[in-house]
């Protein structure tokens, strides 16, 4: 179970403007300035649960990890993961973790990932049997096969990606932090990912938190978002609560057996796509019912459906708001 | 990580630290050029004693004196400043702070298991040599032998966990290997490895003997060569332990404070 309670993270950070002057007279006096990476921020997550995280780059996801898996110590506010304060980086704790970093890696460049694997068996004083068990289940679930063997500066990304997967879990961690595991990965990459990572936590009542630009990722692994924007939590909770709160028009879109008048669409909401092979219109939701009888009397159509919007809309109409705007469910309850 | 669970583990780090010595094969050449400078003394100092002796030292006695400087200093030195460096600047130590073994011990595995392979060829041929040329001034009693071989460790101690408090101070500022320029002057001079400590003025001796350095590498090379017997080689071998631990000690509590400011950058 991980308890945030009012963490904030403040850094001093030394700005000085461009040219030889600037550079001089910083020599002689510095400017610092605070950032408020995490400002406030309280949540809980329960064992087993998949929480994604979201906010717009340098909205304090990344300093959140670090902060709970003991990188980095909090300027005030309380963590505790699995009974465990982060930043004492005690052994049972950190047996009990892993942080993937999609643009990060902790496999040793000119040897193979085997040799990683084998140092953290010895590390993480994993028993041989149940590092040989442990080996087999992850090749099963990501099929590293011969990769562990090849030189890791000779991998493609993606064969990276799954031996640092592998490498982080050797130790069966139960909560697993990461850090846009699939960045850079292509999209059959990003699906094994997926189902790789949703395997695990149903295996292994596994809790995971994880950060990433891609929404899909999002929308497939986690009931739950916590969206953070400017160090503070602008909302926390379902995400199908998260995308009616913030837009709550639906997309209403089919295919015209017939051509149908632009006009004709626009009075029955935003016209979002309007060719021969497909229409889409964004309607609200209380008009829902009332556009679907209309469209089904007075138009001829084919594969009639009703979408919720992207969830990258959702994030942009969010972040267009700021934390200034009132969150959809309220900041959540510390 | 408890004692235990490290000393269990260590044999796979050595043997992976192992591995990655023998990966970086150019680096490992550059390195055994880069401690050869008691060669390039060596050179030196034989020409001005090949008239007459210099002070106390003969061209022979000069001759011993650096081989054995370049045996000690490529039994304990070693480029941690540099790794730490870059580990705290970049964010990769953040890698190292997710397993449960304290980051020294991680450090420590891979520049021990560097040594034998680095000290391959320099010091087999540096001992036949000077085995072959000074066998009349080398250490000769047991117990003086002794207590050389306490003092390798102690040296390799010491040099290393001053490197590791040097290397530390990245966490406060932006580049620690400033640092180690300045220091590496001061080490060149007062450790004994470009001039022995026995031909400096009184006054650096009087430095020198209350400074760290010279038990890095002038107590176990005087030891070596038999200028420094019996009592007071086992008194100079004390100081050098007692220097290390305090080197230990002092590592570990510059660490517990830079760890608190580190800011994962990047990573």
């Amino acid at each position: 179970m991980i308890v945030v309670d009012e963490l904030r993270k403040h850094f001093q950070v030394h700005r000085r403007p461009p040219g030889l002057a600037a550079a001089v007279r910083s020599l002689l006096r510095r400017r610092y300035e605070t950032v408020k990476a995490v400002d406030g921020v309280s949540f809980q997550i329960e064992r087993g649960e998949r929480v994604g995280f979201l906010g717009p780059n340098g909205a304090g996801k990344t300093t959140t990890l670090k902060v709970l898996s003991g990188l980095l110590h909090p300027s005030s506010g309380k963590v505790t993961v699995n009974g465990h304060v982060p930043q004492r980086r005690e052994p049972a704790f950190l047996r009990g973790i892993t942080l993937v970093m999609g643009q990060k890696q902790q496999l040793m460049w000119d040897l193979p990932p085997a040799e990683t694997f084998a140092l953290n068996r010895a590390i993480f004083d994993v028993p041989r049997a149940r590092f040989d068990a442990t080996l087999r289940e992850l090749d099963e679930l990501l099929g590293i096969g011969p990769l562990a063997t090849k030189p890791t500066r000779q991998l493609s990304l993606g064969e990276r990606m799954k031996c640092e997967l592998t490498a982080a879990l050797l130790h069966q961690p139960a909560t697993l932090f990461l850090d846009e595991p699939t960045i850079g990965l292509d999209v059959a990459m990003q699906l094994s990912m997926r189902e790789f990572i949703r395997a695990y936590n149903q295996r292994h009542e596994a809790t995971v938190l994880l950060t990433s630009h891609y929404m899909d990722d999002v929308v497939a692994l986690c009931p739950r978002v916590i969206v953070i924007d400017g160090g503070r939590i602008i909302h926390d909770g379902d995400l199908k609560a998260l995308v009616k709160a913030t837009h709550p028009d639906k997309l209403v879109s089919f295919r015209p057996t017939a051509p149908v008048d632009g006009d004709d669409l626009a009075r029955l909401g935003r016209v979002v796509r309007h060719d021969a092979a497909r229409v889409v219109v964004e309607v609200p939701e209380d008009r829902l019912r009332e556009v679907i009888s209309h469209l089904l009397a007075t138009l001829s159509v084919a594969d009639l459906g009703v979408e919720d919007p992207p969830l990258e809309d959702v994030m942009r109409k969010l972040f267009k708001h700021g934390a200034a705007a009132p969150a959809p469910d309220g900041p959540a309850a510390p | 990580m408890n004692a235990g669970a490290t000393l269990r583990a260590m044999p796979t780090l050595l043997r992976v630290g192992f591995a990655e010595t023998i990966a970086y094969r150019a680096e490992f050449v550059i390195w055994m050029l880069t401690t050869t400078m008691p060669l390039v003394m060596l050179g030196l100092w034989t020409s001005v004693a090949a008239e007459a002796p210099f002070q106390s030292f003969t061209q022979a006695d000069f001759v011993a004196y650096y081989l054995a400087m370049l045996i000690v200093r490529n039994l304990t030195s070693s480029w941690v400043v540099w790794q730490i460096n870059e580990e705290i600047r970049q964010g990769t130590l953040s890698m190292r702070l997710l397993r449960p073994i304290h980051p020294f011990a991680g450090y420590a595995a891979t520049h021990l298991s560097a040594v034998p392979l680095r000290a391959l060829i320099a010091v087999p041929v540096a001992v036949i040599l000077l085995v072959s040329s000074a066998r009349g001034v080398l250490v000769d009693s047991v117990g003086d032998a002794a207590l050389l071989v306490a003092s390798l460790p102690g040296a390799w101690i010491l040099t290393f966990f001053v490197l590791v408090m040097i290397g530390t101070c990245a966490f406060w500022v932006e580049r620690s290997m400033g640092l180690f320029d300045v220091y590496l002057g001061v080490f060149s001079v007062l450790s004994g490895y470009l001039v022995p400590l026995a031909l400096m003025p009184r006054w650096i001796q009087v430095v020198a003997e209350h400074a760290p350095f010279r038990y890095m590498l002038s107590v176990p090379v005087e030891i070596l060569i038999g200028r420094l017997h019996g009592a007071e080689a086992a008194t100079q071998v004390a100081i050098q332990w007692a220097w290390a631990a305090a080197a230990v000690l002092g590592a570990h509590a510059l660490w517990r404070a830079g760890i608190r400011r580190y800011e994962a950058f990047g990573a």
